[in-house]
């Protein structure tokens, strides 16, 4: 006890507290800035085609992603130059689309599973022989609303 | 002792000019990811094969993109820039041709491509086939309401397009010239 009361007696020195709110708005912009940009990690080329009848996505929770397109540079060693597909983060198999259409099923409101749209991000180069068999894939998974990802063009 | 030292006074008063620095680079290099693209409804899976129809031809309007991204439109190969114009007087048939659409609500658009085909002429002959309907549609609202036909009622949307209704069909394509 002694030992606390001799530590009180002495001048403790004053932190200053008016740069608190500056580094506490600086944290709030590196959150911000951070949760946006953290998108899943491209591993295709994807530089979707240009089109002027667009609609835009409203809801972000109910949006799923496919990307199709060439693997990357460093992935085409292990993954060849054919284009891939891509859920999430990971190279995948056309196998893989109704457990992902699944998945992201049963992470939204059960009243809002009709108005699940998913998004295709495919590269304009890509064929459409592997786009066919996503598409089957979707249809047969049940996933009927998709979106063609697209830039928009001046008319 | 340390202790007994006076605490060096750091100045804060440029806090807030680093902190507004920060924001605004980072408002600067960060790009908002909008999300656009072309909306699309694809028909429900069944296993059987779909049941044969009977079609006048003067209500199809097919649209055959192959391997080459070459077109063929009605068995006549037709450049893409003057798709949605041909699109357009098909479905409307101003003139009421023998072998144009009867009424817009019988006319369909069959678009059958390879699988060679690359997907930006894909999407973008869609786009144009879309065009054509919103155009369609956009004109038939200024004709009806004088207003465009985003800015209409409900309803008076629904009325549209249940006279104008986008009836785009997709043929399986054919194993063409897959890039292995």
């Amino acid at each position: 006890m002694g030992k606390f009361t001799k530590k009180r007696g002495k001048a403790n020195p004053e932190v200053s507290t008016a740069s608190l709110p500056d580094i506490i708005f600086m944290l709030l912009f590196f959150f911000m800035v951070v949760t946006v940009l953290r998108d899943s990690e491209l591993k295709v080329a994807n530089n979707v085609p240009s089109a002027t009848e667009l609609t835009k996505l409203e809801k972000k929770s109910l949006v799923n992603y496919l990307f199709i397109g060439k693997p990357l540079d460093k992935f085409q060693a292990t993954y060849g130059t054919k284009p891939q597909l891509q859920l999430g983060d990971k190279f995948a198999d056309l196998k893989e689309i109704p457990l992902y259409i699944e998945k992201h099923r049963s992470s939204v409101n059960e009243k809002e599973i009709p108005s699940i749209i998913s998004s295709l991000k495919i590269d304009g180069k890509v064929t459409m022989g592997i786009v066919q068999d996503v598409k089957t894939e979707l249809r047969k998974s049940g996933q009927l609303k998709v979106n063609y990802s697209a830039k928009p063009r001046a008319d | 002792m340390a202790r007994d030292r006076k605490a060096p006074e750091v100045n804060a008063g440029s806090m807030a000019d680093i902190a507004f620095l920060l924001l605004i680079f980072f408002l600067v290099t960060t790009t908002i990811v909008v999300d656009k693209g072309v909306l699309v409804k694809l028909p429900p899976w069944s296993n059987e094969p779909p049941p044969e129809m009977k079609l006048n031809s003067r209500n199809v309007y097919s649209v055959l993109v192959n391997a080459n991204d070459d077109l063929l439109v009605r068995g006549e190969p037709k450049s893409i820039t003057d798709l949605r114009a041909d699109t357009k007087t098909f479905i409307m048939n101003p003139l009421k041709m023998e072998d144009m659409a009867e009424k817009p609500t019988k006319a369909i658009i069959s678009l059958k491509n390879d699988r060679g085909t690359s997907y930006g002429t894909y999407l973008e002959v869609y786009n144009e086939l879309k065009a054509a309907y919103n155009e369609l549609r956009e004109e038939e609202a200024n004709k009806r309401h004088g207003k465009s036909f985003e800015y209409l009622e409900r309803d008076e949307q629904k009325a549209i397009r249940a006279d104008i209704p986008l009836v785009i069909s997709e043929a399986e394509p054919t194993n063409f010239g897959e890039d292995k």
